[in-house]
């Protein structure tokens, strides 16, 4: 498994060096998943060969609409589930062939926040027991009294304080702002390198939703974590990534900083997206969007030939049906693309 | 306000309008005293977060607040007939989808699985048309009879009613074809434009749009609200459009009533609220929480604590436990709906530089 189908090249160069394996916490290289339908009629290919790096200290960004793979991606590294192929290196280790062990302590090191935080909480559980929980798992804390500590910190680092106030609550008797800030807390008591966050503010209401991201971006820069930020929304991916990925239907269509990637998209996709997205700025009511874009996703199950975009693409040509996929090719500066016509449209 | 800045006749006039839910907890006042008009062919935007009223407004609007709701006084009146306190049949066959129709929030995940898009709009039809529809519509026997049992089976109401549906689904972008299928054959952004097609063909004047673009992808969005938009211009609606995103509310409304707690916070024009200056500083405070796309922003805003139990408001502005700018008199006194000119209302102490706000 540790020969990637993908040539290494995407975001970095090959991590065949120690210092590219110092820069990079984790690398994905050739990543797939499929999946087969029940009755085995149809395999989607839901992740479908994606390679990128996660660099320390750094928030990647990994924007895409409903069913272009995001969330898979990001179950795939915490390791909820199976990949099909490709490979998935954390710190030089390779995640293929992990013991159960060693994939106990995988989890220490790569947490994650889920999009629902009252769904993934035990609503019997006090917010002192749902913290507590993942130490007794990993037995940390030889006490009662120790791991109340752990737990205590933890909150005062999500500044739910006094902490007496929130530790004996319910998780529905908690704010949805303060319902994230527990799965947060939870997410960082086991002292995690990398934390994987899935749309971890879009079920939050409009004014605690930046207190969230700036909480979590605090922490990030404090504790000098790694995250990898899963969105539909690019406005906040803007805001809290420094690089942001696209994908479409399973592939990676363009990456680089956040800048480069909204200021000067280069494929079509990308392009197309940041164009719907609207504005708190007058002026617009009377304008329709000119959305260079047709037709619908195609299904997962039925991905088109050679350019996956093409038949939504309004700038391709037989060429981009009939070659290749195209690979992610450098347009300067790490701003890599996944378009061949990208120097004519 | 009689009259809308355009010089037009309102054709919705709301006044006073209050909804009160009456729950075991106690009455919610999420509705507790709301006024604006509608001018024809515009687009008013009720934007705010949860629990602010901007739904429950819609359902108001439709004589039809969900239980334990009700409408405890105020008066809406459409196109110069009061809705407040008229009969339910009356609503039902004379207003309601003839007059003012509603795209509810997450409809499109609601259309029955079992009934063609054709066979669910015959319904709508049935159940709204009954005496309103002069253009070819059965006469039923009797007004006051029941409706016969085993309605839903009934084969649409002839020629007339095929035609517009077929106009209707043509309108919204789709194919006739669409008539003949099942929801779960379209896609998102096809059950959405079903769900509009459906709350125009019995051509009202007034439609309140309830978080239509929500759960959308963002291109599928974008398509939508060009949608929306050019069938306004094309069929002479006016829209009440409700959503918790103020970049959306930019795209769309002329007008935008800001909310909190059940009452209005500010109401302008487009420029008025977007253009720089807001007046109300829950206004501010929320485009300053609002991340942009073409802007980098160093530090979001956001506003601590959360909104108020509606069981029991705070006294004075309701906003006045998150505001910063909160002094003795914003606790103490409710804040009227002022006009700082030209139909620009703010109700906020400290917006209309209260001599007492001053002091205090």
């Amino acid at each position: 498994m540790s020969a990637p189908e993908a040539p290494a090249r995407a975001a970095a160069p090959p991590s065949d060096s120690i210092a590219a394996e110092r820069a990079d916490i984790l690398s994905v290289r050739g990543l797939r998943k499929e999946f087969v339908s029940r009755r085995g009629s149809a395999r989607v290919r839901a992740v479908d060969g994606i390679s990128f790096d996660l660099r320390r200290g750094e928030i990647l960004g990994l924007v895409g609409e409903s069913g272009c793979g995001k969330t898979t991606t990001g179950k795939l590294v915490m390791r909820l589930i199976e990949p099909s192929s490709g490979s998935i290196v954390v710190d030089g280790l390779d995640t293929a062939g992990m013991g159960r062990e060693e994939d106990f302590a995988y989890r220490r090191r790569v947490q994650m926040i889920f999009q629902d935080p009252y769904a993934s909480m035990n609503p019997h559980f006090k917010v002192r027991d749902v913290l507590e929980e993942p130490l007794l798992i990993h037995g940390i804390g030889r006490s009662k009294a120790e791991r109340m500590e752990i737990v205590e910190r933890a909150l005062e680092m999500v500044k739910m304080t006094p902490v007496s106030e929130f530790i004996d609550r319910h998780p529905h008797m908690l704010s949805g702002g303060q319902r994230q800030r527990v799965a947060t807390a939870r997410t960082l008591i086991l002292s995690p390198r990398i934390i994987v966050a899935d749309e971890p503010v879009s079920m939050i209401d409009l004014s605690t939703r930046a207190e969230i991201l700036r909480l979590m971006k605090a922490i990030q820069s404090d504790l000098g974590l790694s995250f990898i930020y899963i969105t539909h929304d690019i406005s906040t991916a803007r805001y809290f990534a420094d690089r942001i990925a696209v994908m479409y239907l399973g592939r990676i269509v363009e990456i680089g900083t956040q800048d480069e990637v909204i200021d000067r998209p280069i494929h079509p996709y990308t392009r197309a997206l940041i164009e719907a997205v609207c504005e708190p700025e007058p002026g617009r009511v009377d304008t329709l969007r000119d959305l260079k874009i047709k037709g619908e996703v195609p299904e997962a199950a039925d991905i088109p030939s050679g350019c996956r975009f093409r038949t939504r693409c309004l700038f391709a040509t037989e060429e981009c049906a009939r070659l290749s996929e195209p690979e992610l090719e450098d347009a300067g500066d790490g701003h890599y693309h996944a378009c061949r016509r990208w120097k004519e449209i | 306000m009689s009259e809308t800045r355009g010089g037009l006749p309102p054709i919705l006039s709301v006044r006073g309008l209050k909804l009160h839910y009456f729950t075991s907890k106690g009455v919610v006042r999420a509705l507790d005293g709301i006024d604006f008009d509608l001018a024809p062919g515009q687009t008013l935007g009720l934007v705010g977060e949860s629990g602010c009223g901007k739904t429950t407004t819609g359902t108001a609007l439709l004589g039809m607040p969900s239980p334990p709701g009700k409408i405890v006084s105020g008066s809406i009146v459409l196109g110069g007939r009061e809705l407040v306190g008229m009969p339910d049949r009356e609503l039902r066959r004379e207003i309601r989808w003839s007059g003012i129709s509603m795209v509810f929030q997450g409809a499109m995940n609601c259309l029955t699985p079992v009934y063609t898009i054709r066979a669910l709009m015959a319904e709508t039809w049935r159940e709204h048309a009954l005496s309103a529809r002069a253009n070819g519509a059965p006469s039923e026997g009797g007004s006051d009879a029941p409706r016969p049992a085993g309605a839903k089976n009934a084969k649409p109401d002839g020629e007339a009613l095929e035609a517009l549906m077929r106009k209707y689904v043509r309108l919204v972008g789709l194919s006739e074809s669409v008539l003949d299928r099942y929801p779960h054959e379209l896609s998102g952004g096809m059950k959405q434009r079903v769900v509009i097609a459906m709350a125009l063909f019995l051509e009202p004047k007034v439609v309140v749009m309830d978080e239509p673009t929500t759960a959308l992808d963002v291109i599928v969005q974008a398509q939508i609200l060009n949608l929306i938009k050019s069938l306004r211009k094309e069929l002479g609606l006016s829209y009440i459009f409700i959503t918790h995103d103020l970049a959306t509310e930019a795209e769309i409304a002329d007008r935008i009533m800001v909310m909190y707690a059940g009452k209005m916070a500010e109401l302008g024009s487009s420029e008025e609220i977007f253009g720089g200056s807001p007046a109300h500083p829950y206004t501010e405070k929320l485009l300053a929480s609002t991340p942009r796309l073409h802007r980098r922003v160093s530090e979001l805003a956001f506003i601590p604590g959360a909104p108020p139990d509606l069981v029991s408001p705070p006294p004075g502005c309701r906003f006045a436990p998150r505001c910063s700018f909160a002094r003795r008199k914003c606790a103490e006194a409710e804040p009227p709906a002022t006009d700082l000119g030209g139909g620009h209302l703010v109700a906020c102490w400290k917006a209309v530089e209260d001599p007492e706000y001053e002091r205090s």
